[in-house]
């Protein structure tokens, strides 16, 4: 056993000419919520997908409860894709199945579950995210976008997952609705024990459910460490992004 | 530098332009094997979401049924006409059962078919599965260790390849009984004799030249749907492009191979 639930080393992906991802260090211990802050267009979501094994990268390594997963065979990828649940930016739920037929999916597709026990468990995990079960027999498409958001997160951790992955969670939703969604990701987060990387620009909700922060910029990580030390920080890179500030060292490409 | 000024420079140029859309073309070549490949290999290897490939049959024959009983029966009355207008001047309108019986299995009933389904189905299935990766749906199913191969594309792969052929059997039976009733009712020939001239004209060859082509343009259908709705990009501009380029890329190739096939069955 590892004492990193996710290592990343030295990881390297370009588009073309356009480099990425210019060798990114990341550690993140068992339980521990790290939230990734950086600007849009910094590669943040590039990252996920690339510990997620949605992308390949070009270099380094990525080791998940010390198993390397760059290059892994199948087998090895299934497994490690079953102790893993994401919460997509938009959502990503499947419109052509029922509200509770996604929250089930992993249930019934992955652990084989009859489909009785995993309606009512996807009952019960709608509930712990503050729906209530009339929803269950809707499809996708009839809830609100804060709804979504809910159900989208009701699968990701209906599964177990030992690592729990989001992507922008509060995007386009209220400041109310974001801190509900805030709330519930630190609840069922701790309450699975399970490690969270958050990708973010929204600093309230990075302040709220961070452990850890680290700061994406140029395709590095230039600084980590934990929210009270980001206050005291005099790295003017993290000071202007915190302060959303026009004016610093980082230029907004346009 | 005075490089610009050379005239080797221009044809580097003009070798660049050619050069940037040739490499494009076979990279793209490239992927499409490659998708070929895995999706054959996910197709034959378990699980199997038959479930979903059931539903997928539904959808690609059941509801096929009207348009390519509609195209099937025209053509055959089509054929029947023509024939007859073409050949009455030898005196050989009793060859009006045979050339219906002929051209309806071997050619019509097969290309209609797959025209038409490659219309209904193929972009169908590019906006469906272009959309789930343009919503990340696609990378979803990843998540959750589902390969999306054997849930999105191995169903309509296989519903393609099995339902295409039954489909184009029943438009065999609807084209020829379309030329029977113009031979019948219009050009008034004996219907006893017009049935024997047809069962008496048919060959085995002859469906399962039909059947063959079928399945390979089921194959075709699903593949051209599936892949270019899996690498869509960009939105619902994208989506739409895949969708345009699903139906016009098994259209063409699903007339390239008619020939293709007709050439290795009848060219002696």
């Amino acid at each position: 056993m590892s004492d990193y639930k996710i290592q990343v080393r030295n990881l390297h992906k370009a588009f073309g000419k356009k480099i990425v991802l210019d060798g990114v260090d990341l550690d993140i211990k068992p339980g521990e919520s790290l939230v990734v802050i950086g600007g849009s267009g910094t590669g943040k979501s590039v990252l996920i997908k690339c510990i997620q094994g949605l992308l390949t990268p070009d270099e380094g390594s990525i080791k998940i409860d010390g198993t390397e997963v760059i290059g892994a065979d199948e087998h090895v990828r299934d497994g490690m894709h079953s102790k893993m649940g994401m919460l997509f930016q938009g959502g990503a739920l499947f419109d052509s199945l029922s509200v509770w037929e996604n929250v089930a999916f992993g249930l019934i597709e992955n652990q084989h579950m009859p489909k009785k026990d995993a309606k009512n468990e996807a009952i019960r995990v709608l509930r712990q995210v503050g729906l209530a079960p009339d929803v269950a027999d809707l499809s996708p498409s009839e809830l609100s976008g804060g709804m979504q958001k809910r159900v989208s997160l009701a699968r990701a951790i209906a599964t177990k997952p030992e690592i729990i992955f989001f992507d922008e969670p509060t995007t386009g939703l209220d400041p109310i609705m974001a801190d509900v969604i805030n709330d519930l990701i630190i609840e069922s987060a701790r309450g699975l024990g399970a490690s969270a990387l958050t990708i973010t620009h929204d600093m309230a909700s990075a302040r709220k459910i961070a452990d850890r922060i680290a700061m994406l910029y140029h395709g590095k990580i230039i600084w980590s460490g934990t929210v009270k030390e980001m206050d005291k920080t005099d790295n003017p890179y993290v000071c202007q992004f915190i302060n959303g500030c026009s004016q610093g060292p980082i230029k907004v490409e346009v | 530098m005075k490089e610009k000024t050379m005239p080797g420079n221009h044809i580097e140029k003009f070798l660049r332009k050619l050069g940037k859309p040739l490499v494009k073309f076979i990279c793209g070549l490239g992927e499409l094997s490659l998708f070929i490949a895995r999706s054959v290999y996910n197709s034959v290897t378990p699980p199997f979401y038959l479930k979903l490939m059931g539903k997928q049959m539904i959808d690609i024959g059941f509801y096929s049924l009207p348009v390519v009983a509609l195209t099937t029966i025209f053509a055959g009355m089509v054929i029947a006409l023509q024939t007859y207008s073409g050949f009455s001047s030898f005196g050989a309108e009793s060859a009006v059962a045979s050339v219906v019986l002929i051209s309806v299995t071997r050619e019509l009933a097969p290309v209609f078919s797959g025209l038409m389904v490659a219309g209904r189905i193929g972009a169908a299935m590019a906006a469906e599965i272009g959309t789930m990766r343009v919503t990340e749906q696609i990378d979803a199913l990843v998540t959750l260790s589902t390969n999306p191969f054997k849930y999105l594309v191995a169903p309509r792969v296989l519903a393609s390849l099995i339902v295409l052929p039954i489909l184009v059997l029943i438009g065999d039976i609807i084209g020829i009984f379309g030329g029977y009733i113009i031979g019948v009712y219009k050009l008034g020939f004996n219907p006893a004799n017009y049935i024997n001239s047809t069962i008496n004209g048919l060959e085995s060859l002859d469906i399962t030249t039909g059947v063959v082509k079928a399945c390979v343009f089921g194959f075709i259908i699903a593949i051209m749907g599936c892949y270019n709705g899996y690498k869509s990009k960009g939105g619902a501009q994208g989506v739409g492009e895949a969708t345009t380029n699903a139906v016009v890329s098994a259209s063409i190739l699903i007339l390239v191979f008619n020939y293709v096939i007709t050439e290795l069955f009848f060219a002696r």
